[in-house]
């Protein structure tokens, strides 16, 4: 039953990776997640912390999509409307950053006065 | 750029399979379903745009708070602390859980490889393990919640510790990802189920796959939160 069902996906295109793939992945997501636990336990601060958090913190998700969620492997139209659609949110991301500043501009201007 | 001659022969496959942009319009305008896959593998990503959509909105609210707070934000690397054996250990049970998240992904992904190679057993174990895996994270959650409201008096309203916009980011945002992942346990527990019982041994193990993705995306919101809540 087993072989006939291989075959089966192999005439259904579907691709095979090697388990060692998924394991080398699964370590070098650990390297990464001890990597970011060092920077708080090291306390770096400032400009440094903030850009290792985010460098290691892509880098995890990217292996993650990429890999584990076999998105390497699609096609474009579905890399597209997976990655498309998102490009929204970093816009709100830019407006609500501003909107948080001026806010707190505000909170700052009417304490001082009162 | 290089130029993109298609091959004499047997252009008609060949052409269909090439992706590349060309492959694009091809997929949307031939007359075939445009998405190569099964449709349940299909809704399991639009379901998950709009889930990454919702976390989004989530962390991006935490930041507009975070941003306009007028108190100081808590420190989190001493907020979850741990004191174990008498080492003061900063942020310690929240490495854990991310190393046992990730770890549930691996599991998983070697779920999915045994499941297309038709191993029905070790895909079975695989997703229970996966699922334990799992249920531990969310175990460790209720701890560290426990320790937040009962120890340190954290609430969604304020926190002795500083910005009373703290508590309400953290419970909304920790708690709708431990629902996910709580969701996450029963549906891999039912589908494993399932893959025992030899429910797809005809249809094919795709469903497998499709569970896969959803965990895979548990465990990438919560490389976010790690970031922006946990580190920043």
């Amino acid at each position: 039953m087993s072989q006939s069902n291989v075959q089966a996906q192999a005439q259904a295109g579907v691709k095979q990776h090697p388990i060692s793939l998924y394991l080398k992945v699964w370590v070098l997501l650990f390297v990464l997640s001890t990597l970011s636990y060092m920077v708080d336990y090291f306390q770096l601060q400032g400009m440094l912390r903030w850009s290792l958090i985010l460098i290691f913190m892509f880098l995890k998700a990217g292996f993650i999509l990429a890999i584990f969620m076999h998105v390497a492997w699609e096609r474009i139209a579905l890399k597209l409307v997976l990655f498309l659609p998102p490009l929204a949110i970093l816009v709100l991301i830019v407006l609500m950053a501003i909107e948080g500043d001026y806010t707190f501009i505000n909170r700052l201007l009417s304490f001082i006065s009162s | 750029m290089k130029e993109n001659i298609p091959p004499t022969e047997n252009t008609n496959t060949q052409e269909k399979n090439e992706d590349n942009w060309q492959g694009v319009v091809r997929d949307w305008s031939a007359d075939k379903q445009t998405f190569d896959m099964p449709w349940g593998k299909l809704m399991m990503w639009i379901f998950l745009l709009s889930d990454t959509f919702i976390f989004s909105i989530f962390l991006t609210a935490y930041m507009n708070v975070r941003m306009s707070a007028m108190d100081s934000w808590p420190n989190s690397s001493e907020v979850f602390a741990l004191t174990i054996a008498g080492h003061h250990i900063p942020l310690v049970l929240i490495a854990i859980m991310t190393f046992v998240l990730i770890t549930s992904s691996g599991t998983m992904a070697m779920a999915v490889n045994y499941a297309y190679r038709g191993d029905k057993k070790k895909t079975v174990y695989f997703m229970a393990a996966t699922a334990l895996l799992g249920a531990l994270f969310v175990g460790m959650q209720a701890f560290e919640w426990t320790k937040l409201i009962v120890d340190e008096g954290i609430r969604p309203w304020g926190n002795p510790m500083g910005a009373a916009q703290f508590g309400a980011a953290f419970f909304m945002i920790t708690g709708f990802h431990g629902m996910h992942v709580s969701a996450g346990v029963i549906y891999l527990a039912v589908i494993a189920r399932k893959v025992a019982r030899g429910d797809y041994e005809k249809k094919g193990y795709h469903i497998v796959e499709i569970t896969g993705l959803y965990w895979h995306f548990v465990d990438l919101v919560w490389v976010f939160i790690f970031a922006f809540f946990y580190l920043w």
